[in-house]
């Protein structure tokens, strides 16, 4: 089926984008980690009502986009799904919140609204922020930033084989996919009837080829914890860029910088 | 090298799979193991790889017997390329793919990649070496499957169809990096004309037994033989061609 092929084909896209080569591809996993996971924490912990000062944060992405020469169209392509998801969050707020809060011109923009765009704004960034971390570094070495904070083997073993094993199941129902259509002619979906045993075979169907998988790496030695990525040596300059970035977080956290800046030029 | 000693096996409650199998295979031995679906052949595999327990009989394998405690040995010793190279190939790439076993044995990166380059020079697929395998043919993904085996120099290895769904010129190139592996082979197979071109002996299983154990070129002639185990003699020696 071709959305399920297209599906594997940008699935393994961002095993392409992960492995080319930029100063942000190059920088250290666990300093990529760190500093992602900084911008979320940072991201959320905005007040419902700070719009000016969430906005400022937009500045990590763009610069990360910049430096990893990673096209803005792909995040919002391969996010396409999930935006809208994140998006519809805050969607009643204006209709539970209707106190006034603003007044732009002739128009009163009620709590809710900028309630609702506060929520947007912090999951599209977090979102932003996540795919370009995933973007720009391998599986493996994001797995290996991970047993550098002593994640457990095991849950970092379990994130890396569900990512491979992905693949393999979509490439089941690929398979099968194929095998009903070809059968099915003129029809758009898999039809209901059919959805119990469809479902039923591509579970025993995963599982096989899961456990040949497993079999696979036992019989090359495998002992549950996974052999990761050599990872790139933390550079002097990745330290400073963490620094630098982390500096900036606090700043847009603890001031409106926005709102400081209009303050002095006006 | 391979010791199997009166084995039986049956999976739970059903019938034997294998009904007292003896046989052994001396080290640098290439052999075949031959027979109908359902003969026993990859279960044959399965015990010697302690992938299935061995609850009747011994089997040994250079020396060590197969049971649960000795299987990192067992498995350092034995390589095995799997039917479906799909299963087999989990990495993103060869490269990755190859180094998986060298360094999951503690091999430093710098030894793993040596054995790496080696392989893929003495298999002549050094430009598969960072292609994605998703992005590979049949015939590649093949040749590389037995390329991240050998780069786990094992003593011995074990191939289940090796030959199966490759056209006539990737056949070829698997027969040919076959015959020019030094170590013990064990390869079970329909194809004939391969067992025959690579293997010096061969075992032919009917029913979970063994029925006939002796050189390639003599049971492979036996047209009658062949015949009463539901096989039929090789497409080079049926006088079609």
């Amino acid at each position: 089926m071709d959305k399920i092929n297209h599906a594997l084909d940008e699935f393994r896209e961002m095993d392409a984008l992960a492995a080319q080569d930029s100063p942000i591809h190059r920088m250290h996993p666990l300093v990529k980690l760190l500093i992602t996971l900084a911008y979320i924490l940072c991201v959320v912990s905005f007040h419902k009502y700070q719009l000016s000062a969430l906005a400022v944060m937009v500045l990590f992405p763009i610069l990360m986009f910049q430096l990893s020469g990673i096209p803005v169209r792909t995040c919002f392509y391969k996010l396409r799904i999930v935006l809208p998801l994140v998006c519809a969050v805050g969607l009643l707020n204006p209709f539970y919140d209707r106190a006034p809060l603003l007044q732009l011109g002739n128009i009163t923009v009620s709590g809710g609204v900028v309630s609702m765009i506060t929520l947007m704004l912090k999951g599209v960034f977090a979102l932003m922020a996540s795919f370009l971390l995933i973007a720009t570094t391998p599986m493996d070495s994001l797995c290996a930033a991970l047993r550098k904070l002593h994640v457990p083997s095991l849950l970092v073993t379990l994130l890396l084989l569900t990512y491979r094993y992905v693949t393999v199941m979509l490439r089941e129902v690929s398979v099968m996919s194929d095998a009903y259509h070809l059968r099915a002619p003129g029809q758009k979906g898999i039809h209901i009837s059919a959805w119990g045993s469809f479902l039923g075979q591509l579970l025993l169907r995963s599982m096989d080829r899961a456990e040949d998988l497993y079999e696979s790496m036992q019989l090359r030695g495998f002992r549950g914890e996974f052999y990761y990525a050599e990872v790139p040596k933390c550079t002097a300059g990745a330290v400073a860029f963490a620094l630098g970035c982390s500096a900036f977080f606090a700043a847009a956290r603890c001031w409106d910088l926005p709102q400081l800046l209009g303050n002095l030029i006006t | 090298m391979i010791t199997f000693d009166n084995v039986s096996f049956s999976y739970e409650s059903g019938a034997p799979v294998l009904r007292g199998v003896s046989f052994h295979i001396a080290p640098g031995e290439a052999v075949g193991l031959i027979g109908a679906n359902g003969a026993g052949k990859s279960t044959i595999m399965k015990l010697l790889l302690g992938l299935l327990p061995c609850t009747e009989g011994e089997i040994l394998v250079d020396g060590v017997r197969v049971e649960k405690k000795t299987l990192p040995q067992i498995r350092r010793t034995l390589g095995f390329v799997l039917q479906d190279s799909d299963s087999q190939m989990f990495m993103p790439t060869v490269y990755e793919d190859m180094m998986f076993a060298p360094r999951n044995y503690g091999l430093s990166k710098e030894e793993a990649e040596q054995k790496v380059d080696a392989v893929l020079a003495q298999l002549g697929l050094t430009e598969l070496k960072h292609r994605h395998n998703h992005k590979i043919s049949g015939g590649e993904k093949r040749m590389a499957a037995i390329a991240t085996i050998l780069a786990m120099e094992p003593k011995a290895i074990l191939m289940d169809e090796p030959s199966i769904a490759l056209d006539p010129c990737n056949r070829r190139t698997v027969i040919n990096a076959i015959n020019g592996m030094r170590m013990t082979k064990l390869i079970a197979s329909h194809d004939l004309d391969m067992i025959l071109d690579t293997c010096s002996r061969v075992l032919l299983l009917s029913g979970g037994q063994l029925v006939a154990d002796g050189s390639a070129d003599e049971i492979l002639r036996d047209k009658a033989l062949l015949e009463a185990n539901r096989m039929e003699l090789p497409f080079c020696l049926s006088g079609r061609h």
